[in-house]
């Protein structure tokens, strides 16, 4: 019996070794990549919903179209609001604030806070909106503390609707940032806070000089990941508003939605979809970039 | 520095820290007591008279148990599927030597935060294309294939831990990769496994956006959908009713999380593997 050719069986090794990994690329490519480049192909089309014997080819219409249509622009605004205010400014600050009281804090209170903040992350997505819906509802809980306080209160979900998605997203998203932001903290050594505490810094100028830059790498993940997270946020603001009153909540997740259902557009919903997943990429190269010595 | 100092520093963070706990905790209370309440509503309140009516009420097949059933055969399929998948792509990328290895690690990496929200209505028009539309296993299919990139690179990250060494001696013996994989590696790092598996699972179970787009019969629909039958369509909204179901509903993952968070000291661990 001969031996087979070295190339050969190596070519077989490398076969056998690839193996284990095709299910997963299988299943990732037929549903992952394929609806990928689906979506960057219908979003030059003009696809309907219904009654369309074969879709076209329209170039850069529904771009164009977009960029003209003033729900559009409405929905891109709001989006960047809603991330703005949700992710990097509650999420972020409140998860850091709240990861460096614990450092100090005493431990039933540590385990309670993060046992209450954890459950909220915890919980289903549209079980949270209803908790937060009823919480913004006219005669829900936060205008029952506003008038024992004498504070004037209001409708919350017809007049700052996209204020109230805004605060439900960091009811839900914070711990998450608590998480990352403990971990990072309980890896700065002792020492070297105690050495800034003897010299006399204040505890501002320590979170500043200090703390902030040795926990910068975290930092960069953790907004990464909280405004990649936001930028696909559906369920909570459908719940809690369906994107109304009109549109004044209507993120772009929810307009994509509108636009291929509601209005049978695919085409059109899939162009902006196709935008959608174009800022994410751009997120997702700067996050790799954050990470790339690990890999 | 000063003992009095430590503990007055301690006693502020501790008031700040409570003050958010009870912000935080409103929305839960309001939950928890409506579903008692004989005559809940939104706001939050001590309840007329404590009752398990809501729970009684919603207890029906249609209302709970089939959209529970329809969510532990989505979620279970889909986290099934994506954890043998998994630890199968996980094994040769922790183990052998290759050129690929890297581009393929970075693919997943860069596929764990693409928002998968903006990708629905393609794999809506898809499903309609291929039948899979309204069918379970197409759901779960691309349930799996959502969770993947995640799943894969905690997976060889846990692997990475599992020495080599531990491995050779079964090797010697004569067992084949596929039996060290099962007999040894796996078992080593069960804690890891837990891990991608409830994460998975915890996942799939609070997913809106998919089944709401990908399954179109009511009696397919899960929990997470069925949830909104409590608005609009029924009349009025029976507010103890629904934060009974919803009650229902959250129980599973919270305990999931629990048992996981218990056995991996403090909620912390997922906190950490989700840094990179």
């Amino acid at each position: 019996m001969t031996a087979p050719p070295p190339g050969h069986r190596r070519l077989a090794r490398s076969l056998g070794r690839a193996l284990p990994v095709s299910p997963a690329v299988v299943l990732m490519l037929l549903f992952l990549a394929g609806p990928i480049g689906y979506c960057a192909y219908i979003a030059f089309t003009d696809l309907q919903l219904t009654g369309q014997a074969h879709e076209s080819f329209v170039g850069f219409e529904n771009f164009r179209t977009a960029f003209d249509d003033e729900d559009f622009i409405n929905a891109v605004w709001l989006t960047l609001v809603f991330t703005f205010l949700s992710s990097i400014v509650g999420q972020n600050t409140l998860g850091l604030a709240l990861a460096s009281l614990m450092q100090r804090a005493s431990k039933p209170v540590r385990t309670i806070t993060g046992a209450v903040v954890i459950t909220a992350w915890v919980l289903p997505e549209v079980v949270a909106g209803f908790l937060l819906y009823a919480f913004f509802r006219r005669d829900g809980t936060l205008n029952e503390v506003l008038d024992l306080l004498h504070l004037p209160s209001q409708n919350w979900l017809y007049t700052l609707p996209i204020l109230a998605v805004s605060f439900a997203n960091v009811w839900r998203g914070t711990a998450f940032s608590m998480l990352v932001y403990s971990a990072a903290l309980n890896e700065i050594p002792k020492e070297i806070t105690e050495a800034a505490e003897v010299d006399g810094a204040s505890g501002w100028r320590r979170m500043w000089h200090i703390t902030l830059p040795m926990i910068r790498r975290s930092i960069g993940t953790n907004l990464m990941l909280n405004t990649l997270q936001t930028l696909s946020v559906f369920g909570l603001i459908w719940v809690m508003t369906r994107g109304g009153p009109g549109n004044r909540s209507q993120t772009l997740p929810l307009f994509m939605y509108e636009q291929a259902f509601q209005k049978s557009m695919i085409g059109y919903g899939t162009a902006v979809a196709l935008l959608l997943l174009l800022v994410g990429s751009l997120f997702s190269l700067v996050y790799m970039r954050l990470l790339r010595t690990e890999v | 520095m000063s003992a009095r100092r430590t503990r007055s520093r301690r006693l502020a963070a501790d008031i700040g820290l409570l003050a958010v706990a009870a912000a935080f905790a409103v929305p839960l209370a309001w939950v928890l007591l409506s579903a008692l309440d004989p005559k809940a509503d939104v706001g939050v309140k001590a309840p007329d008279g404590i009752t398990l009516d809501n729970f009684d009420a919603v207890l029906t097949d249609e209302i709970t148990f089939t959209p529970m059933l329809n969510s532990l055969l989505l979620c279970g399929g889909g986290t099934l599927l994506t954890v043998v998948s998994a630890a199968l792509a996980a094994y040769p990328l922790s183990r052998y030597r290759s050129r690929l290895n890297r581009p393929f690690m970075l693919t997943i990496l860069f596929a764990t935060s693409l928002p998968i929200t903006a990708i629905m209505v393609p794999v809506y028009a898809l499903f309609v294309r291929v039948d899979l539309i309204d069918t379970m296993q197409g759901t779960i299919f691309f349930f799996a294939a959502s969770q993947l990139p995640f799943a894969i690179w905690l997976m060889k990250n846990f692997m990475d831990g599992v020495p080599k060494e531990l491995e050779e001696a079964a090797w010697t013996d004569g067992a084949s990769s596929f039996q060290s994989l099962i007999r040894i590696v796996l078992p080593l790092m069960g804690p890891g496994v837990a891990v991608v598996t409830v994460f998975s699972f915890v996942m799939m179970w609070g997913n809106f956006f998919v089944p709401f787009m990908l399954l179109l019969s009511p009696d397919q629909m899960p929990a997470a959908v069925s949830i909104n039958d409590f608005f609009g369509s029924k009349g009025a909204i029976v507010y103890g009713q629904l934060a009974a179901f919803s009650m229902i509903y959250s129980t599973p993952v919270i305990l999931l999380y629990v048992l996981v968070a218990r056995r991996l000291g403090g909620g912390f661990a997922l906190g950490g593997a989700v840094k990179g």
